[in-house]
């Protein structure tokens, strides 16, 4: 199990610098990352916005059960603001994409892989990273921040809708609260995170897609198996980062 | 000229190659037959670079293409077109971008040059007024038909088509045949066809050559063929299910029990 797990991390590094090497090499056909990121971005936005907004509303409502004991409800819009950009809007976000574009990502590529396509490519003398993988990585990467940075607005106006119609705190008060607590450091740090989930996400998507055994069945693995790699890899990733962001500002 | 010497190539337990041997004279056609799943896909894809044989040497034009890096690989394989056995058309593009891929990928054309040439190479394969249909809504031989467009379409020196004319009406096949004699008498392409269809085989053949269990066990023209005398041959030139071929495997194959 650890054996599979490290030489797994090993075949999507090993795809990671291929990916690299290749998005550097003319020449750059940028209609294809367009294309790829219309697919990333404005087809997850309404899904992604949805999640953040009712994020928002939970964490208030929560937050309100126990601050409102504590007359304490004026700091709710900080701890919102803070949580959502710093963690949730950035995770949640690339959750969501994993398992709406990754997966879609995972049973394309394995789908051309089954059918001889990826063959054909080759066989054209176009390289298969270069053609396929570049473009969604490159899609992801962009477009992953994008879609956070909506989310991390989309989250807060949740939160703002609890705290102005239900705990009564004042709209100015609600967004001078946020603004004071929000540093650019916060909304950085998750933006940065998002980068490398996005990464995590097309990389694992292509190499899922890529090394399809056969069949209609193995892309129908190859996909769940996509998700779930991905879910777990950003996971273990968020926590790396968490703590290392937590030390180096502490220091 | 392709020289294959002493070519492998297993997967995991599953030895497919065993030591082949093979050339092809330039401006010749070899036709390779062989009983389904005996590795005559694996051995053009093997030519192809696109998968890597486990030892051996292949040299195309004198150049061994074993260890050839990816850039100098791809100088050789823009001479060479593939005809997949299922066509391996994108299925994210139609007929007509399916078919100028090479053109689009690699040259820069204008339009009107680039829609003369697929509407060419789609008439060549008895096509017309297909340019806008996706590879899903095409039959399965309109498929093979399209893909063999795609390789015209890039004027190979080489051609290799696996199974061209499987799946194809009796009428399109020797349709095929004659294009693929036509290639060879104008305009001098090196083809490698791999079928099981025995009247394609004599058709278009310079030389056929028989793979079975991982060799090259007979070759020769049509005619040699023809009068070979070895029972394996024999069994599969008449397509008998009785001989020396089935006696090893026990099959019930073609009979109810
Ligand atoms: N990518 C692969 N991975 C593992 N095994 C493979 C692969 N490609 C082919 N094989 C195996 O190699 C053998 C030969 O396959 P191949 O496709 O070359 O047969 P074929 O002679 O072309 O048959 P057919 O006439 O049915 O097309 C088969 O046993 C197949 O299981
Ligand atoms: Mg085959």
């Amino acid at each position: 199990m650890a054996y599979r797990f490290i030489s797994y991390i090993g075949e999507l590094s090993l795809l990671g610098g291929r990916t690299f090497y290749w998005a550097l090499v003319p020449p750059f056909k940028i209609g294809r990352i367009l294309a790829q990121s219309k697919r990333v971005g404005p087809g997850s936005f309404f899904i992604a916005s949805l999640v953040a907004f009712f994020i928002g509303m939970i964490m208030s409502l929560q937050m309100a059960y126990q601050m409102v004991e504590l007359s304490a409800e004026i700091y709710i819009p900080s701890i919102v603001a803070i949580s959502i950009t710093r963690e949730l809007a950035p995770v949640l976000t690339a959750l969501i994409v994993a398992g709406r574009v990754g997966a879609g990502m995972t049973a394309e590529l394995g789908t051309m892989t089954v059918t001889e396509q990826v063959d054909a490519l080759k066989a054209f003398a176009v390289n298969p990273v270069k053609y396929l993988v570049v473009p969604r990585f490159l899609a992801l990467v962009i477009m992953l921040p994008v879609l956070t940075i909506f989310s991390d607005v989309i989250g807060i106006l949740g939160g703002f809708v609890i705290c102005v119609y239900k705990l009564f705190i004042s709209p100015s008060l609600y967004w001078s609260m946020v603004i004071q607590a929000l540093t650019a450091k916060d909304i950085l740090t998750g933006l940065c995170k998002t980068i490398v989930f996005g990464a995590i996400i097309a990389l694992v998507g292509c190499h899922q897609g890529l090394n399809v055994d056969s069949g209609a069945e193995g892309v129908g693995k190859a996909t769940t198996q996509s998700v779930v790699v991905s879910f777990i890899l950003i996971i273990m990733a968020d926590c790396l980062f968490t703590t290392m962001f937590y030390f180096i500002w502490n220091m | 000229m392709i020289e294959i010497v002493n070519l492998n190539k297993s997967f995991g337990e599953n030895v497919v190659l065993k030591n082949v041997n093979l050339t092809i004279e330039t401006g010749q056609t070899k036709v390779i037959i062989g009983r389904s799943g005996v590795g005559k896909s694996v051995l053009l894809k093997s030519i192809m670079g696109i998968l890597i044989p486990d030892s051996g040497s292949i040299k195309i034009d004198g150049v061994e293409v074993t260890d050839l890096p990816e850039k100098e690989y791809n100088k050789i394989r823009m001479k060479i077109g593939m005809v997949f056995q299922g066509g391996a058309l994108f299925d994210s593009m139609n007929v007509a971008e399916n078919v100028a891929f090479v053109l689009n990928e690699f040259m820069r054309l204008d339009k009107r040059t680039v829609d003369k040439k697929i509407e060419e190479s789609l008439a060549l394969v008895g096509l017309q007024g297909v340019e806008d249909m996706m590879p899903s809504e095409l039959s399965g031989g309109m498929k093979k038909r399209v893909s063999l467009a795609r390789v015209l379409c890039m004027d190979p020196e080489v051609i290799f088509y696996d199974e061209p004319t499987t799946g194809v009406d009796p009428v399109t096949a020797d349709a095929i045949n004659t294009l693929i004699v036509e290639l060879r008498n104008k305009l001098d392409v090196t083809s490698i066809v791999v079928t099981h269809d025995m009247n394609s085989a004599y058709k278009v053949a310079d030389k056929i050559a028989m793979i079975y269990s991982g060799q090259v066990i007979a070759e020769g023209t049509p005619q040699e063929i023809q009068q070979a005398t070895h029972p394996v041959v024999r069994q599969f030139i008449n397509g008998d299910a009785k001989g020396p071929i089935t006696d090893g495997e026990h099959l019930v194959f073609g009979h109810l029990t």
